[in-house]
């Protein structure tokens, strides 16, 4: 889209900005008065919401009526009825890129096939058509170089955590590592020089011996690294985060921050393959995977980060996370001996996140860690 | 003397609050329980305080047995001075009551029939106090041992006979009451035990066997040393769902999930799976050999299918809770029920009435409808090994044991089903031997 000079507006992340800025809870309220059921996806009802109350966007100016859908849906199919009720909005043309799901665990030649069909034949013209623009190739590899470099910095910053103690906390700081490249600045050179100094802050932290930091400074002691699954909570995410990090507990690595591409498993984006590399890479996100591929994953970051245990925070309104989590738990437990916890919450629905409940398992499971570190006489 | 070191563990739990007091061979001297009320601090004071009077009474006993020449006389004796004790305590806070109340009554509000109303108060609170008496004969079958509920009951009955629609009406003597009776609930001052055990001594004597009064001097010098026994505190833990709020510093407080892990443990040496079923929460814990917890799962923030379920369930059907049990074994003929919303619980119950349904069958199929709910937070917790034990206020409910020892038969094959009389100090047992286990430690 760039190479386009197009400018994507991301539902998703206008959802979760929604949340994290408080103002999820009305946007709810007012999707479900326009007749949407309490059970559904959150961030669709967000969105909807926000769009039903003047489409005021997270940088508090209204978003401009969009020229064009785009749906490229990686393992979320809820995202398919999202943009089934964006059209009936907006009366503008719609282009569709079908992912095929990585139902073998590994993506098959004729899935990058199939995929850089459809962006030939679909979403180029598509693209062409409403921005007046020829596809331009070379401008597409230059911007895919510019990300991958960018990725290299990411991965580096990602695999710190390696480190004992941390010196990131890879959910929570994470989310913020993460933020610019899975939204508008992947490709740029903006993004190049935030990631390089990202790295070298990062790097600053690993010689000071520095822990992550935190809205209330740096993290004290490590006292347990973990390992999680499943997005954080928006509407509370500091008091959600404010739970791990008073207790010692620093996330080491997370699956959600693989939502947006899987590059710390050695994916970078190939300027010399430029539609390719756009197919395996919506293939490989976190989402579009089968549970013994985010088993495998899991198991591994387990291993590597030198985890002491796992949480699972199970999200209420989304079925494409959630299924299949406490037989993940289950399995987890057994291949690597390290216990699991499970909490549950929502994404942007502030009913769903019940704070003296979650601290509890919370504080539980790590007292539970402790003990089994310490013997009985913990 | 030399002093007593003890362990104190607290369990601060939505409906009541729960210590034991453990000494230095971690064998369980003192208990106490209270109604958690609205205040914590509270609560966990007189939880404490009721613990430390058990701890004494214990004491006694101790010194009773271990001197040959009061042998025969252990038993009668002290029943009796515990029910002299308690009914002392009664009247203290009975006396306090009738402050409470007049000082409600004071309200410039009730002026106009001041004097009705202090008559009828009067009648009401002599009425209580006459009544006292029996809540503490020997025979007595208290439905509850919390003041709050002795005295609401007493209180309510003859309220009912001394108030008058057209003067002092039913409403305006509940709200004094309800006034009245928390300031007697959130005030401390018990009285010394001292003086509450040397005050229970003599009627206990006066009323004793001769075989008991030929011992008098005797027993007066025992009660006279354990009133002068030095107790020390030498280490505390909290626990409960009200942990966050106990007084105590941080290391002091332990998650309810370790400690009912390690309590039924210490109960149940052979558990390997417990499900704790409280006021607000279900837990389904694994602990393995040492009673250390391997998993758990809790019910999420809906606390539909908890405790106070039943709760709602037996007001709806004016039962006391511990009726609803055995109502629901009468049943020949159980009603299907899916939902466990407490909310929706009353009209439930309402609407299956009027099709005619049993009640018994209905309780029947409520019973068995909690525990499926709990069914299924022991298969997410990796289900039910041998030995399973049962603990918290439900597991004291035998309809619900029933349904419970079924079902396990039928998903998981024959158990060991260990339930506890104690079960309900089982959290507050485990948060004890963890204050044990750490001044242990530091020692």
């Amino acid at each position: 889209m760039r190479s386009f000079d197009l400018l994507p507006v991301l539902p998703e992340i206008n959802a979760l900005q929604s949340g994290m800025r408080k103002l999820s809870g009305d946007y709810i309220a007012e999707a479900e008065k326009h007749g949407h059921s309490e059970d559904v996806c959150t961030y669709v009802k967000c969105d909807i919401g926000m769009l039903k109350k003047g489409n005021i966007g997270p940088t508090g100016e209204r978003l401009p009526p969009p020229d064009l859908l785009l749906l490229s849906y990686t393992g979320c199919f809820t995202f398919m009825k999202w943009f089934e009720l964006l059209r009936q909005e907006y009366d503008c043309p719609v282009a569709m890129l079908h992912v095929p799901y990585q139902s073998e665990g590994r993506i098959l030649p004729h899935h990058v096939e199939y995929i850089v069909q459809q962006l030939r034949t679909e979403v180029i013209p598509k693209l062409e058509a409403i921005s007046g623009r020829r596809y331009d190739e070379d401008r597409l590899r230059e911007m895919l170089r510019l990300s991958a470099q960018a990725e290299d910095d990411l991965v580096w910053v990602l695999e710190s955590a390696k480190n004992v103690p941390s010196p990131i906390d890879a959910y929570f700081g994470g989310v913020y590592y993460i933020g610019p490249m899975f939204t508008a600045f992947r490709g740029t050179a903006e993004g190049v020089s935030y990631y390089r100094v990202l790295r070298e802050e990062v790097a600053g932290r690993l010689r000071a011996g520095l822990g992550p930091l935190t809205p209330e400074g740096s993290q004290g002691k490590e006292r347990y690294r973990l390992v999680m699954e499943g997005p954080p909570n928006w509407t509370s995410f500091r008091e959600f985060w404010k739970m791990f990090y008073d207790e010692g507990a620093v996330v080491v690595a997370s699956s959600y921050t693989k939502v947006g591409g899987l590059y710390d498993g050695g994916f970078r984006h190939d300027p010399k393959r430029p539609l390719e590399t756009l197919a395996e890479y919506c293939m490989g996100c976190y989402t579009n995977l089968g549970l013994p591929t985010r088993l495998a994953l899991l198991e591994r970051y387990i291993r590597e980060y030198r985890a002491d245990g796992f949480m699972i925070n199970s999200i209420k309104s989304c079925n494409s996370f959630s299924v299949g989590q406490l037989l993940l738990l289950r399995q987890l437990e057994q291949s690597t001996g390290v216990p699991g916890g499970f909490i549950e919450s929502d994404l942007v629905d502030p009913r769903y996140f019940s704070a003296a409940n979650i601290k509890n398992r919370i504080e539980s499971y790590l007292q539970m860690l402790e003990q089994k570190r310490t013997g009985v006489n913990a | 003397m030399k002093a007593l070191r003890t362990y104190v563990g607290i369990d601060l739990g939505s409906t009541t609050t729960k210590a034991v007091v453990l000494n230095d061979a971690g064998e369980v001297i003192g208990r106490g329980i209270t109604n958690s009320r609205s205040n914590y601090d509270v609560a966990c004071q007189v939880v404490r305080e009721e613990a430390m009077v058990r701890t004494r009474f214990t004491l006694t006993r101790q010194a009773i047995t271990g001197d040959p020449a009061l042998a025969q006389v252990e038993k009668a004796f002290l029943s009796s001075l515990q029910r002299n004790f308690r009914f002392r305590q009664h009247l203290d806070q009975l006396a306090r009551l009738r402050e409470a109340l007049f000082r409600a009554a004071g309200d410039p509000r009730h002026s106009a029939h001041r004097r009705e109303l202090n008559t009828a108060l009067e009648s009401i609170v002599d009425g209580m106090v006459e009544r006292a008496g029996l809540h503490f004969s020997e025979l007595a079958v208290r439905k509850s041992d919390f003041f709050r509920d002795l005295a609401t009951a007493d209180y309510m009955q003859l309220a009912e006979q001394h108030s008058d629609p057209r003067g002092i009406t039913f409403d305006m003597l509940c709200g004094l009451f309800d006034a009245a009776i928390l300031v007697v609930e959130n005030a401390i001052a018990q009285g010394s035990f001292e003086t509450q055990l040397r005050g229970a001594l003599e009627p206990t004597l006066a009323s004793a066997t001769l075989a008991v009064q030929e011992k008098a001097s005797r027993l007066r010098e025992v009660v006279e040393a354990t009133c002068g026994a030095q107790i020390v505190e030498t280490g505390t833990v909290g626990t409960g769902y009200g942990r966050q709020r106990l007084p105590f510093p941080k290391e002091q407080i332990r998650s309810e999930i370790l400690c009912h892990g390690l309590g039924a443990h210490a109960m149940f040496p052979g558990s390997r799976t417990v499900l704790d079923i409280g006021g607000q929460d279900t837990k389904a814990i694994q602990v393995d050999g040492d009673g250390l917890v391997v998993s758990f799962q809790m019910n999420d923030r809906c606390a539909a299918g908890c405790g106070r379920y039943l709760g709602y369930i037996a007001d709806e059907m004016n039962l006391g809770l511990h009726e609803l049990g055995p109502l629901a074994q009468q049943s020949t003929s159980r009603v299907k029920i899916n939902s466990t919303c407490t909310v929706f619980a009353g009209a439930e119950l309402r609407e299956r009435l009027s099709l005619g349904q049993r009640r018994e069958d209905i309780v029947a199929g409520l019973h068995r409808a909690i525990i499926l709910r709990a069914m299924s937070l022991l298969a997410r917790s990796g289900g039910v090994r041998d030995e399973f034990t049962f603990t918290g206020g439900v597991a004291r409910n035998p309809a619900a044991v029933d349904a419970l020892r079924q079902l396990v038969q039928e998903n998981y094959g024959e158990r060991t089903l260990n339930i506890s009389a104690d079960s309900i100090y089982t959290g507050a047992l485990g948060a004890a031997l963890f204050a044990r286990r750490a001044a242990q430690a530091n020692a």
